[in-house]
């Protein structure tokens, strides 16, 4: 079985942005879900990169890659921030103890 | 030969990064995760991507999660969704239906059949069928958003009982 390239490239894309989606959709814990976010993004980077690789212009998609990774750190720093934050107030990592609103 | 060992070295990664039951173990896993990630950029002729993905990912997003969780402490929790189980099961049955559908579709073993009777129908799911999928996946997150607010969970109950 000869794969090409791109389509090997592409389900290693679309098994991280699965197991991503899979995570949040499972998971409660407040960290699990920014590991999970990062395992999206890096599916995403990739993506980026493929997409260059097919039109031979690697150079415009590492620009748009670059402005996705800063991003994704950004969001990322917040997140475990958040994470600490909340587990110091509720004294839990769990999501179901924010949802407090309906109750 | 190189591509298809990495692709099945960040699956395997990836799986048991969410499958772990410590966080610590998890975070380690992403940066093999993020490694493994770098070394295919490089592999597609982007070194400079590689390397920022590299010390960001595997580097500093890694020393970030190990500092936040000393702080924060373990926590061992396995994975218990927030969303009813079927609902999940069905969303996840129903990715994995889309996916393999375009899968098929794009390397063309099965020739579907050709929709352009009308103006609507060959507009609508040839030209304008990733927006129109978008909006139905958009018009589902609203209606589960809608759901979640308005259920009650069983451990509201009890306590309202109890009061």
């Amino acid at each position: 079985m000869n794969l090409p390239i791109p389509f090997i490239v592409l389900l290693a894309v679309l098994s991280l942005a699965g197991t991503g989606f899979y995570c949040l959709l499972f998971t409660r814990n407040l960290i699990k879900v920014v590991v999970a976010l990062q395992l999206i993004v890096k599916g995403v980077v990739l993506a980026f990169v493929l997409a260059g690789h097919l039109v031979q212009n690697v150079s415009l998609a590492q620009t748009m890659a670059i402005t996705v990774i800063v991003a994704d750190t950004i969001v990322a720093v917040i997140g475990l921030a958040l994470a600490v934050q909340i587990r110091l107030h509720t004294g839990s990592l769990d999501l179901k103890e924010l949802s407090n609103l309906k109750r | 030969m190189w591509y298809v060992l990495i692709s099945v070295g960040i699956l395997a990664c990836a799986i048991l990064a969410i499958s772990a039951k410590r966080l610590l173990i998890s975070a380690i896993w992403l940066a093999v995760t993020s490694a493994l990630v770098a070394l295919m950029l490089f592999l597609l002729g982007a070194p400079q991507i590689a390397v920022i993905e590299l010390s960001v990912g595997a580097g500093l997003v890694t020393v970030l999660f190990v500092f936040a969780i000393n702080i924060s402490g373990e926590e061992v929790m396995g994975l218990r969704s927030a969303l009813p189980l079927p609902l999940v099961w069905t969303s996840i049955v129903l990715a994995a239906g889309l996916v393999i559908f375009f899968i098929v579709r794009s390397l063309g073993f099965v020739q579907f059949p050709d929709v352009s009777g009308g103006f609507g129908a060959g507009v609508l799911w040839q030209e304008r069928y990733l927006d129109f999928l978008l909006q139905v996946v958009l018009i589902l997150a609203g209606v589960l958003g809608v759901i979640g607010l308005l259920t009650h969970s069983k451990d509201a109950h009890i306590a309202e009982d109890k009061a």
